[in-house]
C-alpha cells in the first residue's frame, strides 16, 4: 500500500483536492517516516513538527470551508537550512550562526507560504553551502540513503537526501557551482538550476551573489515544475532578478522533444571520468535519439578553466560575503575578554568558521588583494565571459546541451575531505552554468553495477526553463528510475 | 626660502533623501538610537540593497552643476573594511566607475578674482553607523548604534588646486552654497551632514612637484578647517625648513587644542580589496533623462549674482552676498515682486536681517520671525513718507523681535509721520521765539545755524515730522514770508 509520504507533490496535490487525504494526514504521514530513517540519514537540521501540523490543520479547515487555495496548499516542503524562515534557526551548518534566528522570511519562503507550502523542517548543507559531500557541516554530516557510508552530495545534501528518503515531498537548496544537481545525481532525485535571476535571492544567505541561485529538488521533473512555477519571479528586493513573466511550466510540459536539437559537448569527456558515467550519456543521448530528437557534437571550448575561474569568483565574492560575521550584532561571539575589538574579530571568526569555509574566504582574500586582483579577479572575469559566449555560440546550433551531473558516482564519506582540489572537480560539470548563468536541470539517469546513481544534466538557454522539464520529463515518461527508491 | 600650500579636498555630503540609499528606511538625524533600521540596513543575512533612485537623481545634479562627464553606466563597488559601525564589513561605494568624472568649480575670491578648481570625482556611497562609549556596570563600552548607517553619502573629491587659505575657504564657502542652491542637501556641518575633509601639502614656491600630503579628518566646520590648514601649514614648513621629511598619513584634527594629532595607520597597509558590487547591477543614465535633469538645475550663485546687477542695479559686492544663499536671494526676491525697492531690501537685508542668522543653530532665513512680505509693507510706508529711514529701521528690528506686521508697530507705538502742518508750525513758532539768539545769526547770515534749529523742531516732534518740511517751514517764517 502506497503510504501518503511516498507520494509526490503533484499526487498529493490531486489526493488533497478530492478529499481522500487531509493535509494533517500527509504531514503526520511525513513525520513518521522522518522519526524512522532520520538516525541514520541525518538530512535535517531542525524539524518544525508542531507549527506544520498547526499549519495543516488550517489548511484543512480552509479546504473544508471551499476556500480558494493554490491546489498544491497542504504539501510538506523541506528548506536547505540557509534561507531564512522568520524565528525558525537558520545555522547555514556553521557554529558562527548557530543561535541565529532570522526576524524576516526569504522572499521563496514567502512564496511558498503564500501557495500553503508547509515548511517541514530545515535541511543539512556543507557550512555556508561550501562543499560538495555534506560533511563540511558544523552539526554532522548526512549521508546517501542509497549507501550510508557515502555521501549525498553538496551543498544541498540534506534537501537531496530529504527526498530520496520520502521524508518530505518537496524540498528546496541553492546552487552556486551545483550545489542542487550535483546531490541530486548522487540521491537519485530531480535538481534544477534556473536561469541566474529567475528565482529572487532575497533571504538566501549569500555564498556568492553572482553565481548562487535557488531551484526545486523534487520526486520528478513534473514536480520540479510546478515549485519552481511558485517560487519564481521578479522581486522589488533582488535587484539582480528578472522582470520577465513566469510561465506556466505545468502547462508547458508535454514532453514532446520531437525535432530537438541536442548538443554532446565533446570537452565533457574528461580524463578520469568513471566509464559508467560516460557509458550512461551515450545511453541517454540514444534515448532521446529514439524519440524523435537529434544529436550532435559541439564544442565549449573553454571549459577546461571553468573550475579555476569558478572558485576565484566565487571565494572573492564569498571573502566579502562572509566577512559580516564578525559577532557584533548577532550570530556567535566568542568569550571576553578581549584585548581590542580585532581580537574580538579574530577569536570570534576563528571558533566559529569550519576549515573549509576559512579556507575559501583566505582564497578570496588573496584574488581580491592590491596586486593580485588584476591577475585573478579581472582574468577570472574575462574567462568566465568566454565560457558564456562558448554556450551563446552554441545554442545558435542546439536548444539544449545533454552532458553528465557529475564525473563519478557518490564517493564515500572522508574520501575526499583531506584533497580539497578532489572535491573541487566534482563540480566540474555543474559550475559552468553558474558562470554563464544558464539554467540547467539533472535527472535520474541510472545505476552503477554498485547500484550507486548517476545523473544526466541538461543546459539551456537563459529562461529555456520549460524547455528543459519537458525534455527531461520525456525521459521520466519513458522510464521508472527516477521511482526506485533506496532500502532503508 | 618660501613655501606654498598645495590643497585639495574630500566633500562629504549627506544627501536630502527621505529613505537611505540601499533600503527604505526613513533617513533621519538624530533618534533613539537603533529606531530606523532594517533587515537590510542592519546587514542580515540574505539581504540584498536596492538603490534608492533619488539618491542617485541627487547626485547627478551635483554631477551636472560641477560640469562633469557623466557615464553612459555607473557601478557600485564594494569596499571591504571592517569597522563594528559598518555592519557588513563591507561599504557599499564607487571605485571604479564613479557617476562623475572631470568636473570644475568656479570659486570666487573676495575683490573678485575668479579661480577654477578640478574635481577629480563624484561617486556615491553608504554612510557608516557610528560608536557610541559609554560606561555600563562601571565598565567602558562601545554601543553601535546604526540610524545612520547607509544613508546616502555623496563624495566629491577635488583636484589639489587651491594655493592659499582664501582660496580653501572660497572653495568650501562655493561647494557649501552650491549644495544648498541644488537643494539635494541641508549642508549643517553641526550635524554632520557637510563635512570637509582637507588634504594638504607644502612645497617651495615655484617648484612643481607636490610634496607629500597629509589627510586630515574629523573637522567640524569651516572655521575648523582653517584652523587645522593654518596648523598643518606651520607644522610642514617647520619640518621642511628643518631639513626634515614630511610623512604621508591621515591626522585628526583635535579642536579643543587646536593641533592635528597622527591616527597612526601606515597608508600602504590598508588595502580595500575593492571589487564590482555582485548585487547591483549596472546603473545605465539615460541621456535624455540627464537633459531634463540639467534643465531643471535652478539658477546657480554665480548667474543669480550677475543677474541681480543687471535686473536690480545692485552694486556687485551687494549682488554676490544676497546670492550667497538661496534662499536668502530668493527671499530677496520675493520683496521686489510684492513692492519694488531693491536696493531699500539689499541694505536692510545685508545690515538687518543676515546677522541673525548662522551661529551655533544654524539659523536659516526660514528660521526668522520675519518675511518678505514684513519688508514689503515697510518698504512701501516707507515710500509713501509715512516715516522716515530711521523709523524704518526701528520697525525694522521689532518685527525682527515679535513677527508684528510694520502697519501694526508704527500705529501701535504712534510712530507714524507729522504729516499735520497746523503742528508742525506750532512747533516751528515756538522754536522761533526760544531760540532768539540763533535766529539772528542764521538771518545775518550764518546757514549752518539752521540746521540746528531744524533739530530743536525735530526733537519736539519726537522725530516725527519731516525735516525736508520743517526747514522750508523754518527758513520761509523767519524770512517773513508766509508759508
Ligand atoms: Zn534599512
Amino acid at each position: 500500500m502506497t503510504e501518503p509520504y511516498q507520494l509526490t507533490a503533484w499526487e498529493a496535490a490531486q489526493a488533497l483536492q478530492n478529499r481522500s487525504l487531509s493535509s494533517s494526514e500527509l504531514i503526520s504521514s511525513v513525520l513518521r517516516r522522518i522519526g524512522e530513517v532520520e538516525p541514520k540519514v541525518h538530512a535535517f537540521q531542525v524539524v518544525i513538527a508542531d507549527k506544520a501540523k498547526e499549519m495543516a490543520k488550517e489548511i484543512d479547515d480552509r479546504r473544508a470551508r471551499g476556500d480558494s487555495l493554490h491546489p498544491w496548499a497542504g504539501v510538506p516542503i523541506a528548506v536547505k537550512d540557509n534561507f531564512c524562515l522568520k524565528d525558525a534557526p537558520c545555522t547555514c551548518s556553521s557554529r558562527i550562526l548557530e543561535n541565529f534566528n532570522p526576524p524576516y522570511h526569504a522572499t521563496v519562503v514567502q512564496k511558498m507560504l503564500d501557495a500553503g507550502l508547509i515548511p517541514i523542517g530545515k535541511t543539512n548543507l556543507d557550512e555556508f553551502a561550501m562543499g560538495s559531500s555534506t560533511e563540511n557541516s558544523a552539526f554532522g554530516m548526512t549521508r546517501n540513503p542509497w549507501d550510508l557510508d557515502r555521501v549525498p552530495g553538496g551543498s544541498s545534501g540534506g534537501s537531496a537526501a530529504s527526498i530520496i528518503a520520502d521524508e518530505t515531498v518537496l524540498s528546496i537548496g541553492s546552487d552556486t557551482g551545483g550545489s542542487i544537481r550535483q546531490p541530486a545525481a548522487f540521491c537519485s532525485i530531480t535538481g534544477m538550476k534556473p536561469t541566474y535571476g529567475r528565482v529572487s535571492r532575497y533571504g538566501l544567505v549569500a555564498f556568492a551573489s553572482s553565481l548562487d541561485q535557488i531551484g526545486p529538488m523534487t520526486k520528478d521533473v513534473r514536480d520540479a515544475a510546478g515549485l519552481l512555477q511558485i517560487i519564481a519571479g521578479h522581486d522589488p528586493h533582488d535587484s539582480t532578478s528578472i522582470a520577465q513573466p513566469v510561465p506556466d511550466y505545468l502547462t508547458e510540459l508535454t514532453g514532446d522533444v520531437r525535432g530537438l536539437k541536442i548538443g554532446i559537448p565533446k570537452e565533457y569527456s574528461i580524463e578520469g571520468m568513471n566509464p559508467e558515467i560516460e557509458k550512461n550519456w551515450r545511453e541517454a543521448a540514444l534515448f532521446y535519439e529514439g524519440q524523435g530528437a537529434e544529436c550532435v557534437e559541439i564544442s565549449l571550448p573553454h571549459t577546461e578553466y571553468a573550475i579555476a575561474v569558478y572558485y576565484m569568483i566565487g571565494t572573492a565574492e564569498a571573502s566579502s560575503n562572509l566577512a559580516r560575521y564578525d559577532g557584533v550584532v548577532y550570530g556567535r561571539r566568542a568569550e571576553g575578554p578581549f584585548e581590542n575589538i580585532v581580537d574580538m574579530y579574530r577569536k570570534s571568526r576563528s571558533e566559529g568558521f569550519g576549515s573549509e569555509v576559512k579556507r575559501r574566504i583566505m582564497l578570496g582574500t588573496y584574488v581580491l588583494s592590491a596586486g593580485y586582483f588584476d591577475a585573478y579577479y579581472r582574468r577570472a572575469q574575462r574567462v568566465r565571459t568566454l565560457i558564456k559566449n562558448d554556450f551563446e555560440a552554441a545554442f545558435k546550433t542546439v536548444d539544449v546541451v545533454l552532458c553528465p551531473a557529475t564525473p563519478s558516482p557518490p564517493f564515500k564519506a572522508g574520501e575526499k575531505t583531506d584533497d580539497p582540489l578532489e572535491m573541487y572537480l566534482s563540480d566540474v560539470f555543474t559550475a559552468p552554468l553558474n558562470l554563464a548563468g544558464l539554467p540547467g536541470i539533472v535527472i535520474p539517469g541510472g545505476f552503477s553495477s554498485e547500484g550507486l546513481p548517476i545523473g544526466i544534466q541538461l543546459i539551456g538557454p537563459a529562461l529555456s526553463e520549460s524547455r528543459l522539464f519537458n525534455v527531461a520529463h520525456r525521459f521520466q515518461m519513458e522510464t521508472d528510475i527516477h521511482k526506485r527508491r533506496p532500502t532503508l | 626660502m618660501e613655501f606654498e600650500p598645495v590643497i585639495g579636498f574630500e566633500t562629504h555630503v549627506e544627501l536630502a533623501a527621505k529613505s537611505k540609499v540601499f533600503c527604505d528606511t526613513r533617513a533621519e538625524f538624530g533618534g533613539e538610537p537603533n529606531s530606523y533600521v532594517c533587515e537590510v540596513c542592519l546587514g542580515l543575512p540574505g539581504t540584498l540593497p536596492v538603490l534608492n533612485k533619488t539618491s542617485m537623481e541627487l547626485s547627478l545634479k551635483v554631477a551636472l552643476a560641477l560640469n562633469c562627464d557623466i557615464p553612459e553606466v555607473t557601478e557600485f563597488d564594494r569596499k571591504n573594511y571592517y569597522y563594528p559601525d559598518l555592519p557588513k564589513n563591507y561599504q557599499i561605494s564607487q571605485e571604479y566607475r564613479p557617476l562623475g568624472r572631470n568636473g570644475a568649480m568656479t570659486i570666487l575670491m573676495p575683490g573678485g578674482r575668479e579661480k577654477t578648481v578640478g574635481i577629480h570625482n563624484i561617486h556615491l556611497e553608504e554612510d557608516a553607523g557610528k560608536l557610541v562609549h559609554d560606561v555600563y556596570k562601571g565598565r567602558g563600552v562601545s554601543l553601535v548604534d546604526l540610524n545612520r548607517a547607509s544613508t546616502s553619502l555623496l563624495e566629491i573629491v577635488s583636484q589639489p588646486d587651491m594655493r592659499s587659505p582664501e582660496e580653501a575657504e572660497a572653495f568650501m564657502e562655493t561647494m557649501r552654497s552650491l549644495l544648498r542652491y541644488l537643494e539635494v542637501s541641508d549642508c549643517k556641518m553641526q550635524e554632520g551632514s557637510l563635512r570637509f575633509e582637507l588634504n594638504v601639502s607644502m612645497r617651495p614656491k615655484g617648484q612643481k612637484e607636490f610634496g607629500t600630503k597629509v589627510e586630515v579628518k574629523n573637522v567640524g566646520s569651516v572655521r575648523a578647517v582653517l584652523r587645522a590648514l593654518d596648523y598643518e601649514m606651520r607644522r610642514q614648513t617647520e619640518i621642511l625648513e628643518d631639513g626634515g621629511r614630511v610623512i604621508q598619513e591621515t591626522r585628526l584634527w583635535d579642536d579643543e587644542r587646536g593641533e592635528t594629532r597622527s591616527m597612526r595607520v601606515k597608508e600602504g597597509a590598508k588595502d580595500y580589496r575593492y571589487f564590482p558590487e555582485p548585487d547591483l547591477p549596472p546603473v545605465h543614465i539615460d541621456r535624455e533623462y540627464l537633459e531634463t535633469l540639467r534643465k531643471d538645475l535652478p539658477e546657480l550663485r554665480d548667474a543669480k549674482r550677475k543677474r541681480f546687477v543687471e535686473e536690480y542695479g545692485l552694486p556687485d559686492y551687494d549682488a554676490g552676498v544676497l546670492a550667497a544663499e538661496k534662499a536668502v536671494a530668493d527671499f530677496f526676491e520675493e520683496c521686489t515682486r510684492l513692492h519694488n525697492a531693491p536696493k531699500v531690501y539689499s541694505n536692510w537685508i545685508m545690515v538687518y536681517i543676515l546677522r541673525e542668522l548662522g551661529g551655533e543653530d544654524e539659523k536659516e532665513i526660514a528660521d526668522l520671525k520675519i518675511t518678505p512680505e514684513h519688508l514689503a509693507q515697510l518698504a512701501q510706508i516707507l515710500d509713501s513718507g509715512k516715516i522716515n529711514q530711521n523709523i524704518a529701521k526701528k520697525v525694522l528690528n521689532k518685527s525682527l523681535q515679535t513677527g508684528d506686521l510694520p502697519e501694526k508697530i508704527i500705529q501701535e507705538k504712534g510712530l507714524e509721520m507729522v504729516s499735520d502742518s497746523g503742528e508742525i508750525e506750532k512747533f516751528v513758532d515756538e522754536v522761533i521765539v526760544e531760540q532768539a539768539g540763533p535766529v539772528e545769526e542764521y538771518k545775518n547770515g550764518k546757514d549752518n545755524t539752521l540746521n540746528f534749529l531744524v533739530g530743536q523742531v525735530m526733537r519736539k516732534s519726537r522725530g516725527k515730522a519731516q525735516p525736508d518740511t520743517v526747514q522750508e517751514l523754518l527758513r520761509k517764517k523767519i524770512r517773513g514770508e508766509q508759508p
